[in-house]
């Protein structure tokens, strides 16, 4: 059987990542995709990493590393679910969209959210469902503290639109 | 504050996740796909909890409770492979033939072995102990010359020592010439149960 072929950098256990990171991923996934695809989003995110592992150069920022294919994984859902359906609020009926709890993330805000395009849609999510600073939002998403405000203040800006509509 | 980021922030509580089925859903898919290198679970027995490793070419590693746990991890990661993932029900084979030999059901093991922790005459050396049957012992000395070197008694004793696969690879069966215990990775109060239990009255 052919194992992986190592980088030779000292990797923790991969259920190391899965201990750590797992339940906090799936709340990113939540608010990025929506519930009922999120944990189906997650299984992908984590075998796409686990296919990844060994070949990894360092083992500096795993977490963010995680987020990147998370991010990933969200998009092409959102993608797949945006080609089989014109909107996302088709096919739901408008007194279910009316009825729905005042906090769920398949409330019209987070509907929208999910519409956002990708980089403002993840620095949104990472800076109010993980209430981070934007530094902290750079760092996870690979880019500057500056281009984390950027993004963060475009897709309120988008959102605003959606919402007055 | 705007209303808006008010509303974002007053984002739903975090959803329960069963984190045990995304594991078990997780390791059924890599194995599927080739990728789960290493999987592992734990046994409770006798000399308390053991942490056994598989991989898909057979039992890799038993670990004692007093092993420092970041320290077998590490090894099994750097040297096989960091893709491992706790999928206890991958190990069942190699713990429903524990669990019989503990209650004194089993006396010998058909569990293939993967001998990737394993170097140079430590093989030969732990080849060689896998060959000692139940309730038999014999010394260092004589696994040394099964093993093709009989003036290596003492290297034979490191190699038993860091058996990586203990109780399936009988180590405990090896004694010193003069019947002393000799050493035991777990402990000599555990190569003494182990004794008893295939019906040696040790030392």
């Amino acid at each position: 059987m052919p194992r992986a072929v190592s980088s030779g950098v000292q990797l923790p256990p991969f259920q190391a990542l899965i201990d750590d990171h797992a339940a906090e991923v799936h709340r990113f996934l939540v608010a990025s995709v929506g519930p009922a695809d999120a944990e189906d989003c997650l299984q992908e995110t984590l075998l796409s990493a686990l296919r990844a592992y060994p070949r990894l150069l360092h083992a500096d920022n795993l977490r963010a590393w995680l987020y990147t294919i998370a991010h990933r994984k969200a998009t092409d859902a959102i993608r797949v679910r945006s080609r089989h359906r014109a909107g996302d609020l088709d096919g739901v009926p408008e007194d279910r969209l009316a009825r729905a709890p005042d906090r769920s993330f398949d409330d019209a805000l987070w509907r929208s959210v999910r519409g956002l395009p990708a980089k403002q849609r993840e620095a949104v999510v990472h800076r109010y469902v993980f209430d981070l600073a934007f530094r902290e939002v750079g760092k996870r998403m690979g880019i500057s503290e500056e281009a984390a405000r950027q993004n963060v203040s475009a897709g309120l800006r988008r959102l605003r639109v959606e919402v007055d509509r | 504050m705007t209303d808006l980021e008010q509303q974002l922030r007053e984002a739903p509580a975090p959803q329960d996740l069963d984190s045990e089925s995304v594991i078990a859903t997780l390791a059924r898919r890599a194995a599927a796909a080739g990728l789960l290198d290493v999987a592992y679970g734990a046994l409770d027995s006798p000399l308390g909890q053991l942490t056994v490793f598989v991989t898909p070419r057979g039992l890799l590693r038993v670990a004692y409770p007093n092993e420092q746990p970041d320290a077998v991890f590490s090894e099994v990661a750097s040297r096989v492979s960091p893709r491992i993932v706790r999928a206890a029900s991958r190990t069942d084979p190699a713990r429903r033939e524990l669990d019989a030999y503990f209650a004194g059901k089993r006396r010998s093991f058909d569990l293939a072995i993967d001998w990737s922790l394993v170097r140079g005459f430590a093989t030969d050396v732990l080849r060689a102990t896998a060959a000692i049957p139940f309730g038999e012992v014999t010394t260092y000395g004589s696994v040394a010359r099964t093993a093709g070197s009989p003036r290596a008694a003492r290297a034979a004793g490191n190699a038993l020592g860091s058996n990586p696969i203990p109780i399936v690879v009988p180590c405990h069966r090896v004694l010193h010439a003069d019947g002393g215990l000799g050493g035991y990775s777990g402990g000599l109060d555990r190569k003494r149960y182990l004794l008893a239990l295939e019906g040696h009255a040790a030392t």
